[in-house]
């Protein structure tokens, strides 16, 4: 079970997401609760991705395949079925009589995306270093590769469209709440503790009995089930794309979230999406202002992953361990009290 | 099709892909970097010439614009994005040369424009010539004898010049390299500087083929790259003109003989092979010089 000061931890975090949600629902702004469930989705997936990066220290790149994965799970199970014929012609006659409500589709989306993790994986995670990044490049390319061409399921590099609106802002903050929640437990587990002693010294981890290539597995399928919720809430929140939307530039605004608040703790995660969302939208919102004041010839495109990278490119120079390196918020509370046992 | 014909067509897409995978062999190499950024050298050597296209110099100044230009960004790379985070972890100076990438893409499409941008190509490149009974074109000539110049250059210079040799042992253990008194700055600066010759070559080749340029276009070399120097050896400068050539080789075999809806997924299939070997057999087909660790 957790020590106190994680449950203050878990306290803070889900206060600050709630605040934000009430915020723009009593704001009512439409923008606005977009852009919150949007942050809210995002978070989802930083949390994800921090649940492997943050206890394993191994970065992975195929995190937006799982969301891939978990977003057409989802969008097959649940494209209402006179809609189906026409989205995807091809489908197979199994799947094509099936329509499930989008609760049950994002469920499902992340169950899929970590059998999927579960199956593919685990001979991945004996790799360290470059080899296990390289791995997980190409874990991502393949997943890409098979979503932009399995036509019948995805509907090929084209728009998927028809996919039911089922994600509001209360359900993404509901789930981000328990996303921080699931990473908090999962970071005090057995595994989460053995894993990042692995982190730190792999000799002595496995010297002291810890198998990390099943630890590692078993963060990484964590990891990829939120992935997939986080993939499929996204889809019944835009309700149409296509594999492009989910290629490298979306890895990179979700790495750029983790590694700016940093990677090592939930609250880094929770912190990076805030800060890398209010400067992604006041950026775009600047961006669109000078596009529609036309002030230059051609619209203006790149600004803003510029500055992004730029940003992250700092961080990591300046600040290695991101914007909070390796407490929780909930150690501030009880620094200079007893230590829990 | 004869076999004059699929032999010319390996050898050129084999020489492209030697070179493109010797850039980024060269760099991992020496330091464990897996340069992202390495597609986006290529981005600049295409962009350097189709700036310069309306300067009326004649074309092989053009071109040599276009390479200086990728070999100073091959640079910038070492200073901006790698020699600030050298110190820390590998994960962050993965994680910055895959940033260092998006900010060249994001420039490009920022001041340049998101849309195709024509190079200028001497005529040469669009003709076509009979070679060996075969009508082939031009460029895949070109292509072929630039590939075998540069692969003799480069191994003059790794195996007869001081900067060479130095490069080798900082290979094999950069530590012990540097106690020996090998400038580690100027070592690194090279690599990176040898990476963009090798990439703003690629460019000039590799853009021939499709005539434009646009801001995304180093993704698919950097892959290529990718799998070549696995197939290869992530450790062998030779490994890599191996895979280059042999992954040239599988590709052309599988453009020829596998069905149209399969060769949709021809990518996933390479990258799984990619994931095999490194699960199996991480040291490739060339072994490189002992590291005394595994990774």
């Amino acid at each position: 079970m957790m020590a106190t000061r994680n449950w203050w931890t878990f306290l803070l975090l889900g206060g600050v997401i709630v605040l934000v949600a009430l915020v723009a629902e009593l704001v009512g702004d439409r923008l606005l609760v977009r852009i919150t469930t949007n942050l809210c989705i995002s978070m989802v997936l930083v949390i994800g991705l921090q649940i492997f990066m943050g206890n394993s220290g191994i970065l992975s790149f195929a995190h937006v395949g799982f969301m891939g994965v978990g977003a057409y799970t989802s969008a097959v199970l649940t494209i209402p079925l006179q809609m189906k014929g026409m989205a995807l012609p091809n489908l197979y006659p199994i799947l094509a009589g099936v329509q499930v409500s989008p609760f049950v589709g994002i469920a499902l989306g992340g169950l899929a995306a970590a059998l999927v993790a579960a199956l593919a994986v685990y001979p991945l995670m004996r790799l360290s270093d470059a080899a296990a990044v390289i791995t997980s490049f190409a874990l991502f390319v393949v997943l890409h590769t098979i979503m932009y061409h399995w036509s019948a399921v995805t509907n090929g590099p084209r728009t998927l469209f028809g996919i039911p609106k089922g994600t509001t802002l209360p359900l993404a903050a509901a789930v981000a709440i328990v996303a921080v929640l699931v990473a908090l437990l999962f970071k005090e587990s057995r595994v989460g503790r053995l894993l990042r002693a692995s982190r730190d010294d792999e000799i002595a981890a496995a010297s002291l009995g810890a198998h990390i290539p099943r630890l590692r597995w078993q963060a990484f399928v964590v990891s990829a089930l939120l992935a997939g919720i986080g993939g499929a809430l996204w889809g019944h929140f835009i309700t149409s794309f296509s594999p492009k939307q989910l290629w490298l530039k979306e890895t990179f605004v979700i790495l750029a979230m983790l590694v700016i608040g940093g990677p090592r703790t939930v609250t880094g995660a929770v912190v990076g999406v805030l800060v890398v969302t209010a400067s992604f939208e006041s950026l775009r919102s600047l961006e669109g202002a000078i596009n529609r004041a036309q002030i230059l010839s051609e619209p203006l495109v790149g600004m803003t992953e510029l500055t992004l990278a730029v940003a992250m490119i700092a961080v990591l120079a300046l600040r290695p361990g991101g914007i909070c390196p390796s407490r929780e918020v909930g150690y501030y509370l009880f620094r200079g009290r007893a230590r829990d046992p | 099709m004869s076999a004059a014909q699929f032999v010319l067509d390996v050898l050129s897409l084999g020489g492209a892909y030697a070179l493109m995978a010797l850039g980024l062999v060269i760099v991992y190499g020496i330091l464990r970097l897996v340069n992202f950024a390495y597609g986006e050298l290529i981005m600049v050597g295409g962009y350097t010439m189709f700036l310069v296209s309306g300067s009326g110099l004649p074309w092989l100044v053009m071109a040599g614009c276009g390479v200086i230009m990728a070999i100073v960004a091959g640079i910038a790379t070492d200073y901006l994005a790698f020699r600030p985070v050298r110190e820390k972890s590998v994960t962050a100076v993965l994680i910055t040369s895959f940033a260092f990438s998006t900010l060249l893409q994001n420039a490009a499409l920022l001041f340049i424009s998101p849309r195709p941008r024509a190079v200028p190509l001497p005529e040469l490149f669009s003709r076509t010539v009979e070679f060996a009974g075969v009508i082939t074109p031009a460029r895949n000539l070109i292509t072929i004898a630039v590939a075998v110049i540069m692969l003799g250059l480069f191994s003059w210079l790794m195996r007869s010049t001081a900067l060479g040799i130095a490069m080798r042992a900082a290979a094999t253990n950069f530590r012990m390299a540097r106690m020996m008194g090998i400038p580690a700055n100027l070592i690194i600066s090279a690599a990176f500087a040898i990476s963009g010759l090798l990439a703003g070559t690629v460019a000039i080749l590799w853009i021939g083929r499709i005539g434009t340029v646009v801001p995304g276009i180093g993704l698919e070399p950097l892959l290529i790259a990718f799998i070549a120097t696995v197939i290869g050896g992530m450790r062998s400068l030779s490994g890599a003109v191996v895979g280059g050539f042999l992954l040239a080789l599988i590709d052309t075999t599988l453009n020829y003989t596998l069905p149209q809806d399969l060769l949709k997924f021809r990518d996933a299939f390479t990258f799984s092979l990619v994931i095999l070997i490194l699960l199996w057999r991480p040291e490739g087909i060339v072994r490189g010089p002992a590291s005394g660790q595994r990774t």
